[in-house]
């Protein structure tokens, strides 16, 4: 009987501890935005909504949202089209040394990060006149991004029945209609999930525009925020407060939104 | 009428010859129309992904620097950048930290979070599990650049959080254990993959198997010893891999300290920016990416065989 207590009493000491680790970084993001003169320590908020104002006021903030959400959607439009394109066709006909392919493409997308191509890409970038472009951040991340896509999609078209497909052709569909209507419907929790991972992906990357956007007016919410903090004398902790919880807030929504509609599914490489 | 409700009989009599000859092509895409299918995506891989790859091999080979004579002309220079690097001490001492940086944060500090609170999670259902799961999870999906600075204003050295707790104001983490701070940071920031990843494997052990350990009067450690660690070594060995991986290319720490101060944390990932785009030296620079992508491949090759194994 004494053993179990100890046990207890261990268990729910050490889950103390752990649960205190995960959430003291996280209380000054909690508490700062509503605080009316936020210093770098956790403080019981006095619930003001003042420092909002001045992110509305804030010339680059609200933008670089806004630009955050352009480069989002953008590489997840690409990457979903183009992804759900090649799986489909790598899943359904036997292309010649199509295993060897998506071999190859794995371990291309796991070797080749952001960290060992910043120097080429930085240089690819300047050649092809991409530097300060979204379209060209766009393309760059989702050449990146494009090799596990396919693989997580192609495993959705692998286990999607194909006597759906059969009987469309039966009714004279052409390839494309079939994919377009017959296809994509039955495999769009793979594409939202696809989409999902992209959005999170892009949204929080920091290397790639801050390699590649010089132009403040252009730059996403990570490298403002990476700004916020580095440049120039005092940082402005309403500012930086308020603006870290907006920019966080849809990742956090989303994540929801994703397990509660498809549960937390377990993808190898969801995060790069 | 009959016929739409049952659509699969008469596909069976039209499409006997093509569904011979690929095997699976239900939809009569046929070579030429899933190659169309196939080529945009590979296309752009080619050119941002592939093409970035064997280009750093080839500017590794040049004195190639982002202004100056060398940006317009560049000459081949051979493997002077490679041998220049193996002689640099600030090369050495940015290598040792890396490694530092992966065994402290990934191989230990992820690794054994995040199975210690997969195993003590385990059997539990209800508030307790969520709520931790949930923030270990919401430290694993902020954007980096928030949680950076969540970590620079805990540890500022006169109003930070956690100086106040500890009652040191005044202690410089940053500036004075920068290593511990970014291996610390980067073990928060990781552990939800492991913890998810361990929750899983668990999952797969025979709950009969640790009753009948139980039974004969097995303790925690041996149980965990003879019963769950052969049912899941080979998720540690995936877990190791990748997430070792992830951490040696991590950008990150340079969110926290940018490599100082004095160089004392730039790990590999920020010493290839600072050489390459700070300094401008683009040929050093991506000769260093080279052996970044080298060490990659081992540990890649090393993973896919492992996977390949498995099935």
């Amino acid at each position: 009987m004494t053993r179990t207590w100890a046990g207890r009493i261990g268990f729910y000491t050490l889950i103390a501890v752990l649960l205190a680790f995960f959430t003291i970084p996280l209380l000054w993001l909690a508490a700062a935005p509503f605080t009316s003169d936020p210093s770098y320590e956790v403080r019981m908020p006095d619930f003001t909504f003042e420092n909002f104002q001045t992110i509305i006021e804030h010339p680059y903030a609200l933008w670089s949202l806004v630009n955050s959400l352009i480069l989002a959607i953008g590489t997840a439009l690409l990457v979903v089209v183009l992804s759900a394109l090649a799986a489909y066709a790598l899943s359904r006909v036997r292309i010649p040394g199509r295993d060897a392919l998506l071999y190859a493409l794995l371990l291309l997308s796991s070797i080749i990060t952001g960290t060992a191509a910043m120097v080429p890409l930085f240089q690819l970038a300047i050649e092809l006149n991409l530097i300060d472009s979204h379209t060209g951040l766009i393309l760059i991340m989702t050449g990146g991004l494009l090799p596990a896509a396919i693989f997580m999609i192609k495993d959705f078209m692998d286990a999607t029945p194909k006597s759906y497909e059969e009987s469309a052709r039966v009714f004279g569909a052409s390839p494309l209609q079939i994919v377009r209507h017959v296809v994509t419907p039955v495999v769009r929790p793979g594409l939202a999930t696809i989409a999902v991972w992209t959005i999170a992906n892009v949204w929080g990357n920091f290397l790639m525009p801050f390699l590649l956007l010089s132009d403040v007016e252009k730059q996403p919410a990570a490298v403002i925020m990476y700004t916020l903090y580095t440049e120039g004398g005092q940082a402005n902790l309403k500012v930086l407060s308020t603006f870290g919880l907006l920019y966080s807030v849809p990742v956090v929504l989303m994540y929801l939104f994703v397990s509660k509609k498809y549960g937390f599914r377990f993808h190898g490489g969801i995060k790069r | 009428m009959a016929q739409v409700t049952s659509p699969p009989e008469p596909a069976e009599v039209v499409s006997p010859a093509p569904a011979r000859r690929y095997s699976s092509d239900a939809a009569g895409l046929g070579r030429l129309r899933a190659g169309a299918f196939v080529a945009p995506a590979l296309a752009l891989i080619a050119v941002f992904l592939v093409f970035p790859a064997l280009w750093v091999i080839y500017l590794g080979l040049t004195n190639y620097r982002l202004t100056g004579v060398a940006a317009a002309e560049p000459q081949f220079v051979g493997l002077d950048n490679f041998v220049k690097a193996l002689t640099d001490p600030e090369f050495w001492d940015s290598t040792w930290l890396t490694f530092q940086f992966v065994l402290g944060s990934a191989v230990i500090g992820q690794v054994v979070l995040g199975f210690t609170l997969a195993w003590m999670l385990k059997d539990r259902r209800g508030t307790l599990k969520s709520v931790v799961e949930g923030l270990v999870i919401l430290a694993w999906i902020l954007p980096s650049a928030v949680v950076s600075f969540l970590w620079v204003a805990l540890l500022d050295r006169d109003a930070g959080t956690l100086n106040a707790l500890l009652g040191i104001p005044g202690f410089a983490w940053l500036l004075d254990y920068p290593m511990l701070s970014i291996i610390i940071f980067n073990t928060w920031r990781g552990t939800a993959f492991s913890m998810m990843l361990y929750g899983a494997a668990l999952g797969n052990v025979p709950p009969s198997h640790l009753e009948s350990a139980r039974l004969a009067g097995a303790s925690g450690w041996q149980q965990l010893r003879d019963v769950v660690f052969p049912h899941i070594r080979g998720h540690i060995l995936t877990n190791l891999l990748l997430i070792s991986l992830w951490t040696f290319n991590d950008f990150s720490p340079f969110l926290l300290t940018a490599g100082g101060p004095d160089g004392k944390s730039e790990v590999l990932a920020v010493h290839v920016y600072k050489v390459a785009l700070q300094n401008g030296d683009l040929g050093y620079g991506a000769a260093i990416s080279t052996v970044i992508l080298l060490i990659n491949l081992v540990v890649a090759v090393f993973y896919l065989r492992l996977l390949r194994s498995k099935k």
